[in-house]
């Protein structure tokens, strides 16, 4: 798989992910005019405003209402409109997750909700701010598709791809600059998972979601050093998840750790894991959050802190290489 | 536009009304669970849509001139299954199998189940920002083809949705109880369709007082209704919810008056009809029994 040539340099390209999303969903309605955009008076820093610019006509300000942001947003798609909703991951679909159940996934309308500032790498704002939960609450919702790009290359294929998929989906988006790991020839497609990194023999497989996969990619060419070999794999769709490429995965290496920057209670290693509990169980390790809430900090001491770091992800890697 | 309203006509409605209030009870007492004072309490109001108001047509429901109709307060669906049997969008008999497993009338509605539907509700307060969303999708709409006629274009610059020419084709009506305006979402959805003076939303709140625990003014008081509504830039109508003719021209005024939705406040009472049901916030949330349904039917004049 074809990925940044630099991904390993020092000066490997760094873009927040959010933007990535911005210029998709400009694109987006530039090829549909059905598309139109929804803030809850956060346009800026959700990257929505170039759209707004472009498209002053589908551009809808909700103000500091997200209740109201993701109903309005089902009347309009069930209208024939492909809206695409944005706040910060804590408040949408934080606070309006009932509304999303009953008027979006139970409706079945066509409405892209779009989480920004997921993680504890929301930094300085705080543990209010940031969004650990959003994967749990989103893809216990039947109906939904949830999606974590990587980085922002594969955050404009994900909007875009969303656009054209008819049906409720959730993108999940940091906030922070993120190493640029993809290219615009690797390929996305909704549902299938990336192999980033393929190994003949592999002692595990990580599997990483979002902002963490850059972690998950350098703790592996880490421990390849030690002699543990690992497969990384990009789950940049959780939900529906790819049984085929995890099952693969579980048989080739026999282990896997799962990493993301989300609570452990919930969230994508816990997709995994109800995965191949049922159809192939092998030992696993699950990289997140365990049960706290984030706090304010630098995005690299609270990645440290909470234990979502290369040297985490290592630690998680060996426990489970060690005990075999 | 629509015929005039004839005593003979408001005779037909007058009957028609009772029939459906008949069906409701049947219904109710068939199932063992549901809602009887709502329905009961608006059964003129969706008769009047149904059979004089509403821009409709049963054997075409999804015709895209259609109105809209948004049951927001999606408990009263009793109300609004057994007007549309009436109305010919299914059979009458299908009314029994309210509630029960595999029926397509869900104890509150599902548009999985009946695809005629706008929406499916039943959690309260969302109704009206749905009813926002579809007003503002058509604003959208009308304002591109104003971009694709070459109307009100300067140097490629799209016209405000505000300035965009605006269709009378057809209305979304939403109907709400009094009791979800104590939901945060129902009051930012009043603010925004205040905002947006989108002028093609005719909401009918059913102001009969009650809500299961008890009468709305204990519970969170809700008054004065008006004023809050007219401070959200809403233009305002109060009816009486059993005047045919009240509510057929409180109807016909919202439709003419531009720059700002209308809320019409139509007061009703709940369990309208039965003498034991009526005004008691008790008849909220239940249906009657097998022997309080005999007594209602009586009272209503079914044949039996």
């Amino acid at each position: 798989m074809k990925l940044n040539p630099k991904l390993f340099q020092s000066d490997v390209e760094q873009e927040p992910i959010r933007a990535g999303f911005g210029r998709g969903l400009l694109k987006a309605g530039q090829l549909d005019e059905r598309v139109v955009g929804f803030c809850a008076d956060l346009t800026e820093s959700t990257k929505m405003e170039d759209f707004k610019k472009a498209f002053p006509n589908r551009f809808i300000e909700v103000g500091v209402a997200e209740q109201n942001l993701v109903t309005v947003a089902a009347g309009m798609a069930a209208a024939g409109k492909i809206p695409f909703t944005s706040s910060y991951a804590t408040f949408s679909p934080g606070r309006n997750w009932e509304q999303i159940r009953t008027t979006i996934c139970y409706n079945n309308v066509n409405v892209k909700i779009v989480g920004s500032h997921a993680g504890v790498s929301v930094g300085p704002d705080g543990g209010s701010h940031q969004a650990l939960e959003d994967i749990a609450m989103m893809r216990a919702l039947p109906r939904m598709t949830v999606i974590s790009p990587c980085d922002s290359i594969e955050a404009e294929k994900a909007t875009l791809a969303v656009a054209k998929f008819v049906g409720p989906t959730y993108i999940r988006l940091a906030r922070e600059k993120t190493p640029i790991i993809t290219t615009a020839e690797t390929p996305f497609t909704l549902g299938k998972a990336n192999v980033l990194r393929a190994r003949v023999t592999s002692h595990v497989a990580i599997i990483a979601t979002g902002s963490l996969v850059y972690n998950a990619l350098m703790a592996a060419e880490e421990l390849s050093k030690e002699g543990i070999e690992a497969t990384v794999i990009n789950l940049h769709t959780i939900k529906p998840i790819d049984r085929e490429t995890i099952i693969s995965a579980a048989k080739h290496a026999g282990r896997i750790v799962t990493v993301e920057e989300h609570q452990k209670a919930g969230g994508m290693g816990s997709a995994v894991a109800e995965l191949l509990v049922e159809l192939y169980p092998v030992p696993m390790r699950i990289v997140g959050v365990d049960d706290k809430f984030g706090q304010s900090g630098k995005p690299t001491e609270l990645i440290e802190f909470y234990g979502l770091g290369v040297h985490s992800i290592k630690q998680a890697v060996r426990s489970l290489v060690d005990k075999k | 536009m629509r015929e005039p309203i004839t005593e003979e006509k408001l005779t037909g409605l007058k009957k028609q009304a009772n029939d459906i209030r008949i069906s409701i009870i049947e219904m109710l007492v068939e199932a063992g669970s549901g809602h009887s004072a709502g329905p009961l309490g608006m059964a003129d109001i969706f008769t009047a849509l149904y059979f004089h108001i509403l821009k409709h047509d049963p054997f075409y429901p999804a015709w895209p001139e259609r109105d809209r109709l948004i049951l927001s307060n999606g408990h009263i669906c009793p109300v609004l299954y057994a007007t549309m049997a009436h109305a010919k969008y299914f059979p009458v008999e299908e009314l029994l199998t309210l509630r029960k497993f595999g029926s397509r009338l869900q104890g509150h509605p599902h548009r999985d189940f009946l695809p005629m539907l706008e929406t499916s509700s039943g959690p309260l307060g969302c109704g009206l920002a749905q009813a926002v969303g579809m007003a503002l999708a058509e604003r959208i709409t009308l304002s591109e083809l104003a971009v694709g006629s070459g109307l009100q274009v300067v140097s490629g610059n799209a016209p405000h949705p505000l300035e965009a020419p605006h269709s009378n084709s057809h209305y979304i009506f939403c109907m709400m109880s009094d009791g979800e305006h104590d939901e945060g979402n129902t009051w930012e959805a009043i603010m925004m369709g205040g905002k947006e003076k989108l002028d093609n939303i005719i909401a009918i709140v059913d102001r009969n007082h009650i809500q299961i625990d008890g009468n709305t003014e204990d519970i969170m008081p809700l008054e004065p209704m008006r004023a809050k509504w007219e401070a959200f830039n809403w233009h305002v109508l109060d009816i009486d919810g059993h005047d045919f003719k009240e509510i057929i021209n409180a109807v016909e005024e919202a439709k003419a008056y531009k720059g700002k939705p209308t809320v019409i406040i139509a007061h009703t009472i709940p369990g309208k009809g039965v003498s034991f049901m009526e005004n008691k916030f008790e008849w909220h949330g239940k249906p009657p029994t097998t022997e309080e349904a005999e007594v209602a039917l009586k009272e209503l004049g079914a044949r039996s």
